[in-house]
């Protein structure tokens, strides 16, 4: 104890730590009804710390060639101390990671958090979110197997409907004409530097703004209590991240994340193939759209869609400014659960096999 | 009148430094841009493959063939007609299948289907597959692009 306060005389006299402590002490954060929501944001960003650490381990024995990916993975999974867990865990965090920031994001919404002053906020999130589904999208393909094969042969035809510039960005996505091992190389290096970096620089600047705003507090509860941030907040979130990691442990030692076949470049798509939970709302729609809708492509009229959807969805702080005024605004609630019971109903009619 | 000389100075000092420095930005971007471009590589065009043997293909059945880099799918018709197609979906790029029970070309991954011309017929495919010209020489079967 007395080594541990001699440690921190010797930096307090050098860095000037008492305002740190000053600051730890007065933060507070408010307590009303809809106070559980404040917790959804922390959880991600423990699903986000455990991918990196799993992510890391991961990469002692992963290879990222065409020849030796999939091997890799299964000498992970099948002679390596623990490999199994430590990817079942990475497979595992990494959809609870999306499903944690899905309810973050709604839960925002709902409660107009968006709205002027926080905009930046609202938009470094969503894009947070787009990265998050970037990270499951190029680490599908990592093990090379043949669902991924073709979710990514499929994912990045997609890309080459972009107008003007599609294939050109097609071809710098996949390395190539075609889905090859240079493409996994170039998801590999999307996946294990471009995407965490960025991720990491948006995350920090996301929790500035909150830092610096506070948090957003839904019309109707103010005004509110308050609780210190430190240690009651902060304990209680931690009670949230032991509960995420015990379900994490769970689902992973129970549910161990298949590794599949090997994937085939000359074999044809296999039977009931489909893709992460988080796609399978447009996987259906695309699947329901016809082959010509008023002479425009099915799915160049799906994909227009939800490019719209989506923007339309990202610019929610400029067309609500009802919000930002205090004031209720039933538009907005209404666009938020149209889009909410469209994902919803899609992904649970497809797990029950609706659209068969 | 030196007021005037103080400031277009200024003007030019800032406008000599910005188009440097957008010069260098552009300059440092481009080779980014060009690296990140695959090259092309010189592949001799395939156009004639032999894509299988007759006795291996019986009566309502279909296989993949490699034509080149790309899938190529040979069907042979219940009534015993052989014939080739391209193998990728004209939907979202997958790779299709012959199914027996429909008697059929089918893609698995958003449900589409082609009758035994290749032409789309049910499902979100908007276009027909590329269909190849068919050559049998004893037991073997050619695919000619082209057809």
């Amino acid at each position: 104890m007395k080594l541990l306060e001699k440690l921190w005389r010797a930096l307090d006299e050098r860095y000037d730590l008492q305002p740190l402590v000053a600051f730890a002490r007065e933060k507070s954060v408010p307590c009303h009804r809809h106070d559980w929501m404040y917790y959804f944001g922390g959880l991600t960003l423990f699903f986000f710390l455990v991918q990196v650490a799993t992510g890391v381990l991961l990469l002692l024995y992963y290879r990222p060639t065409a020849e030796a990916a999939f091997e890799s993975v299964q000498f992970i999974m099948t002679r390596v101390p623990f490999g199994w867990l430590i990817r079942s865990i990475h497979s595992w965090s990494a959809n609870l990671m999306i499903a944690s920031a899905f309810v973050h994001m709604f839960t925002v919404f709902f409660s107009g958090a968006y709205a002027k002053p926080r905009e930046l906020t609202w938009w470094t999130g969503v894009v947070l979110l787009l990265l998050a589904l970037g990270f499951g999208f190029s680490g599908y393909l990592l093990p090379w197997n043949e669902l991924a094969f073709f979710a990514t042969r499929v994912g990045t035809d997609m890309v080459s409907k972009v107008p003007f510039v599609g294939h050109w960005l097609l071809k710098v996505l996949r390395g190539g004409e075609d889905v090859t091992g240079a493409t996994l190389t170039r998801f590999f290096g999307i996946h294990v530097a471009v995407l965490p970096m960025v991720t990491t620089f948006l995350i920090l600047l996301h929790l500035a703004f909150i830092q610096r705003q506070g948090i957003h507090v839904p019309e109707g509860e103010k005004p509110v209590r308050t609780r210190p941030f430190f240690p009651n907040f902060v304990l209680r979130e931690a009670m949230v991240w032991l509960v995420g990691l015990a379900l994490l442990a769970a689902l992973a030692a129970f549910f161990p994340w298949e590794l599949g076949k090997k994937a085939d470049p000359f074999a044809p798509a296999p039977a009931g193939i489909k893709p992460e939970w988080y796609f399978l709302f447009m996987f259906e729609t695309l699947k329901l759209l016809p082959a010509k809708v008023a002479g425009i492509d099915g799915e160049i009229l799906g994909l227009a869609a939800f490019t719209l959807g989506g923007l339309f969805w990202f610019l929610a702080p400029l067309w609500d400014k009802r919000r930002a005024r205090g004031e209720r605004n039933p538009w907005a609630l209404a666009v938020g659960w149209v889009v909410l019971l469209y994902i919803a109903s899609f992904t649970v009619l497809s797990f029950l096999g609706v659209f068969k | 009148m030196a007021e005037q000389r103080k400031v277009s100075r200024k003007t030019f000092v800032n406008w000599l430094l910005g188009t440097s420095l957008g010069a260098t930005v552009v300059a440092a971007l481009y080779p980014v841009f060009r690296y990140v471009l695959p090259p092309e590589v010189a592949e001799a065009p395939t156009n004639r493959v032999l894509a299988g043997k007759l006795s291996e293909l019986p009566p309502n059945s279909g296989k993949i063939f490699r034509f080149g880099a790309k899938p190529g799918i040979l069907v042979r018709t219940p009534a015993g007609e052989v014939r080739a197609f391209s193998g990728i979906c004209t939907h979202l790029n997958c790779t299709v299948q012959y199914r027996a029970d429909f008697q059929h070309i089918w893609c698995a991954c958003h449900n589409g289907h082609y009758d035994l011309q290749g032409k789309n017929i049910q499902g979100p495919p908007p276009r027909p597959l590329e269909a190849f010209k068919v050559d049998i020489v004893g037991d073997d079967i050619y695919v000619t692009r082209g057809a």
